[in-house]
């Protein structure tokens, strides 16, 4: 009984530990973000005040005004939704296009031109990012959305995704629909694209979340004031109205919440997704 | 059934098409730009002016002459030792709590995991809010409260770099976790349950049964770190942004990427950022080998 008893304090006290540690970690964690939305609806005499405090005695929307004031935000956001739902869109029909014929057919040079591809994600970007910005002069795309949705139209990820996808369904269904007089691009929208919807949501999430938060190459490519995507005119406020932290935490606010909200409602998708992203990308260990 | 050449050739047409957004995007955005960057780092360009052709300089500029590449080299090995280490052991720490038999273990894992979707220049404007100031930014303000100085974080050479740090290490936890929640997974419940009848306690099972275990995650845990880390660089253009340029006081947070940002960009020397870009590459290259070659994996066709 006495040792019953004390396994059963131990347990007791060791849940209690992990429960303390978890709660320490998430309040860590979330600390940040409240912290910018609470400064985000603060008049200016309370956000230099000392000591800072939590609570906001006269909550206010100007620090949003000033924000609207500013810059055209709407416009940025509707850039940022604009941009990242284009290249979803495009990344599911070529990347699953492309998935389905190294997956299933037979041609000449399939497995090299694959791994060509798959071997160009080792890349990191910063070799192409000078070439890169050339380039796009050369094309006359500087502060456009064609310099922002062009070349991330068919992201080589995503055409390894499918292709791993579609692999695993069956040949016969491909060859019945072939025998039923079916043509190549038939195959392709009768019979593969319903199959692999669960890839589809993963690639989907992957690209959209990627390119909502995408900085380095809208920085390059875009510096007029309409193109601007969400990150970078946060990063123009940071640079522009430095000392300015309730608009710039409103700014934050309009960037992050709607991100936030997809996350939520959709967050096991989005943590198996990213995590298979990394694994994947890396090799499995 | 042997097809016939013209059923062959028809589906092969079909195939080309099928691959050909995708590949004609890569040749144009990828593999161009690859090759036109590696011919421009043996050239002076300022991106106004025709490239000219130096050879090597710019290679041997930036080893034998440029004391800020070395800083910048130096700044990212010193943000690699410290935010590696802390946060796989932190994230690790994470790991194992929630693997437990516990309520909320998904309410932890969201919450753990919402810097991850979260987009970095965002974090680092809440950041640089956060060790703002002397007295009313809110990090400043805890350290007060419990006894000690306040530091002027993005102002102070030393600090810059500690800073951006803490940051990344509070931002990359999350995602550090999920990994080894998925390495948790695969180690069999009845190993501990016989650890457990050999009456092992809690750091028994942890250092003889977990941690060998799980070596594969987190080999793969430090190496991402590793390549992440050495490619740093939004958290440092938001955190260290002043007129003067990026970087922070006397460089003291300027990183690789950083570096190769300002002298591409600002400086507009786009043949000596693009050797610069291929240095990274070969460093990127050699770690990812190590990886392929340590883990012993493939990646699965």
């Amino acid at each position: 009984m006495e040792i019953l008893k004390s396994k059963r304090f131990q347990n007791v006290a060791t849940k209690s530990m992990i429960y303390a540690l978890l709660a320490l970690g998430a309040i860590v964690i979330v600390i940040p973000y409240v912290w910018m939305f609470v400064t985000s609806i603060k008049p200016v005499e309370e956000v230099q005040s000392y000591p800072p405090s939590f609570i906001v005695k006269h909550p206010t929307v100007l620090p949003y005004q000033n924000l609207f004031r500013l810059m055209p935000i709407l416009r940025y956001l509707w850039n940022s939704i604009y941009v990242s739902a284009a290249v979803t869109i495009a990344n599911l029909f070529f990347c699953s296009l492309a998935g389905y014929a190294f997956a299933k057919h037979k041609f000449w040079g399939r497995d090299k031109i694959f791994f060509v591809l798959l071997g160009s994600l080792m890349i990191p970007w910063q070799v192409n990012i000078i070439s890169g910005f050339i380039l796009i002069r050369k094309l006359g795309w500087l502060n456009s959305y064609n310099a922002l949705i062009v070349p991330v139209m068919a992201g080589v990820f995503g055409v390894f995704l499918c292709r791993q996808f579609i692999m695993s369904i069956p040949n016969d269904l491909v060859d019945a629909a072939k025998i039923d007089g079916c043509s190549e691009f038939g195959i392709y929208r009768l019979v593969i694209l319903p199959l692999i919807k669960p890839v589809l949501a993963t690639l989907a999430i992957l690209t959209f979340l990627q390119q909502w938060n995408s900085f380095i190459w809208p920085l390059i490519v875009i510096n007029s004031n309409q193109m601007r995507t969400l990150p970078l005119a946060l990063s123009v406020l940071n640079s522009q109205f430095g000392t300015r932290f309730a608009t710039i935490m409103a700014g934050a606010v309009v960037a992050t919440t709607p991100m936030l909200i997809v996350f939520l409602l959709f967050q096991k998708y989005f943590m198996k997704g990213i995590t298979m992203k990394g694994l994947k990308e890396y090799g499995t260990p | 059934m042997k097809k016939g050449f013209f059923t062959k050739l028809n589906e092969a047409k079909w195939s080309y098409i099928f691959i050909a957004p995708a590949v004609l995007l890569f040749l144009i955005f990828v593999v161009g730009p690859v090759i036109a960057s590696f011919y421009w780092s043996f050239t002076e360009y300022d991106a106004i002016h025709a490239p000219k052709w130096v050879g090597l300089a710019n290679y041997k500029n930036i080893f034998f002459n440029d004391p800020r590449f070395w800083k910048s080299v130096r700044n990212t090995c010193l943000y690699t030792l410290g935010v590696i280490p802390l946060g796989t052991a932190l994230s690790l720490l994470l790991a194992i709590a929630v693997d437990q038999q516990i309520r909320f273990k998904n309410f932890f894992r969201a919450i753990y995991f919402i810097p991850s979707v979260t987009s970095v220049i965002a974090l680092s404007v809440i950041w640089k809010w956060l060790f703002a100031g002397e007295k009313y930014g809110l990090i400043n303000h805890i350290l007060i409260r419990v006894g000690l100085q306040p530091v002027d974080w993005l102002m102070s050479p030393v600090w810059t770099l500690p800073a951006i740090m803490i940051m990344s290490i509070w931002a990359s936890l999350g995602y550090n976790m999920i990994l080894f929640l998925a390495g948790l997974q695969t180690i069999p419940k009845t190993v501990y349950e016989a650890a457990d009848i050999d009456g092992a306690n809690v750091f028994d099972k942890f250092w003889h049964i977990t941690l060998p275990l799980l070596k594969p995650f987190t080999v793969f845990v430090v190496i991402i770190g590793f390549i992440t880390s050495f490619q740093v660089f939004e958290r440092v253009y938001i955190m260290t942004q002043s007129e003067l340029g990026i970087g922070g006081v006397l460089d003291s947070a300027l990183t690789v990427v950083a570096y190769l940002y300002d002298m591409g960009f600002r400086k507009f020397k786009m043949g000596y950022a693009s050797a610069l870009g291929y240095i990274v590459f070969v460093v990127v290259f050699i770690i990812t080998i190590i990886n392929i070659k340590f883990v012993k994996t493939k990646v699965e066709y």
